[in-house]
């Protein structure tokens, strides 16, 4: 197979991205009105309030930084305005984002107040949507965007259809030399085992086993009883699942069947190069499609049992399910119906044809279900209490 | 049309592919051989939940994709409903 054409937007560092936000950044949650304020004045801005940022420190610190300077790098973003309480942080994200030689500036609100701020921060976004609003899309490569991978709401369904309709477009994108990234480190457990013997060398492996070992150890010390409810949550209760490990065996489906991974991702670490990555993520959608955005991953791709309706900001979300009843009274929120699977209507190689055409689809311009009804959760991941 | 999918020729649980009643039969079917398999419901089971295609004891290990998904924990007869009632995970 030959990698379809898909009309992309390639930034300044070659990367491809299929969106063109220009994204108005808060540094903190403290000003999250400022760059609320310039994303109501200047339209075709979005701003990505969020509740973190002040007080942290030490590994949390770093990957706070990480994910702010990743969502400003990430290839779906055109431009980015930073506007946080003081200029030292709100400089360090600003550097961190030129570094893609994309647009960016900084403003700061101690010593201006939020009104000469959201004044400055405008005008410099102004000039920002109207350069972005002449880019134009140019032929490139399906297999030149960094995809993420992630199931959400999972029931039995999703074992059985949508989640190997990914695996089997990941088998064939990776065939391409295409990149992918997939995680939810805890809801491995039950089937880590599986995981490891994908893993493309000893090392990879020993790498991943500890990664995994830490989170589980993680959940072993605060769990105060069989985190049923939790881990599986009530929806995948409710949709059939019964044990985690239930739950695991369903979710890696999605690594397809000839795939191995090639390395171990930090959460919102980028991949160095091409194949699929585990990144250590939490199991929670929004938190982990941020991590993944913050990555530099530009789709997602996301089965769904009972409809999980979460999306990103700046990473459109394909839902896909293949459960009759999600997909007939959740119309709305599924992207791809693959309940045919369930009925024997439909292969998965069929199935897999139908998501990669939607998947050039998507990228060509199309929104997803996610992006038409606004769903833009941006949810950091917080490791720890701040100072 | 299938009442029922079993992921794999060791499985000893299906999952039904639409709401069954008790005194049903139902024709299911592995993903991976094809093979065919029938099985009498004894109990009202959801779409995408579990039935059980032997008896089993306390303790038993049930197995799902040819995996071990976790155990026991009240007897089960072939046709009838498995969920967090009678199965709990090994792990947490």
């Amino acid at each position: 197979m030959e990698a379809p054409r898909i009309m992309g937007y390639r930034r300044e560092n070659g990367r491809v991205g299929i969106r063109n936000h220009v994204v108005i950044l808060p540094v903190d949650d403290i000003s999250n009105a400022a760059a609320e304020g310039v994303g109501r004045i200047i339209q075709g801005t979005l701003a990505l309030p969020h509740a973190y940022g002040r007080l942290q420190f030490g590994e949390d610190l770093e990957l706070f930084f990480r994910t702010m300077i990743g969502f400003g790098s990430n290839p779906n973003v055109a431009a980015a305005v930073v506007i946080g309480i003081e200029p030292g942080w709100t400089d360090r994200i600003v550097q961190g984002i030129a570094k893609t030689g994309k647009p960016v500036a900084g403003f700061s609100i101690e010593r201006s107040g939020d009104l000469k701020t959201i004044a400055e921060a405008s005008r410099k976004a102004f000039e920002f949507v109207q350069w972005a609003s002449e880019l134009q899309r140019q032929e490139c490569a399906m297999n030149e965007l960094y995809v993420s991978v992630k199931c959400g709401e999972s029931d039995t369904t999703t074992g059985l259809a949508s989640c190997p309709t990914v695996g089997n477009v990941i088998d064939r994108l990776m065939a391409l030399k295409g990149t992918a990234s997939f995680g939810e480190t805890s809801e491995l457990t039950g089937g880590e085992h599986v995981v490891k013997a994908k893993a493309a060398t000893p090392e990879v492996a020993e790498q991943f086993m500890k990664i995994y070992n830490q989170y589980n150890e993680f959940i072993l010390q605060n769990k105060v009883d069989d985190l049923s409810e939790s881990q599986p949550t009530k929806g995948n209760i409710r949709g059939g699942l019964t044990t985690i490990e239930e739950k695991a065996f369903g979710n890696i489906e999605k690594l397809g069947k000839r795939t191995k991974f090639v390395g171990c991702l930090k959460p919102a670490e980028a991949p160095a190069v091409s194949g699929l990555w585990f990144m250590d993520t939490s199991s929670a959608a929004a938190e982990a499609l941020t991590l993944w955005a913050a990555s530099g991953a530009v789709l997602h791709l996301f089965p769904t049992g009972q409809g999980n309706i979460c999306g990103n900001p700046i990473m459109p979300v394909i839902k896909l399910s293949g459960n009759p009843l999600t997909c007939s009274t959740m119309r709305e929120h599924i992207d791809l119906d693959v309940s045919g699977i369930l009925t024997g209507e439909l292969t998965f190689d069929q199935a897999g044809d139908k998501l990669l055409n939607l998947m050039v689809r998507t990228a060509n311009g199309r929104l997803t279900a996610n992006e038409a009804l606004g769903h833009r959760e941006f949810v950091m991941t917080k490791l720890y209490r701040s100072a | 049309m299938r009442d029922f999918l079993i992921h794999n020729s060791q499985d000893n649980v299906g999952v039904v592919a639409r709401d069954v009643k008790p005194g049903e039969t139902l024709a299911g079917e592995t993903i991976d051989k094809r093979d065919g398999f029938r099985l009498t419901a004894r109990q009202d089971i959801p779409l995408g939940h579990k039935i059980a295609l032997k008896d089993f004891k306390v303790g038993d290990t049930v197995i799902k994709y040819g995996e071990d998904i976790g155990k026991v924990v009240a007897p089960i007869r072939a046709g009838e409903h498995v969920h967090i009632h009678n199965l709990k995970t090994k792990r947490w």
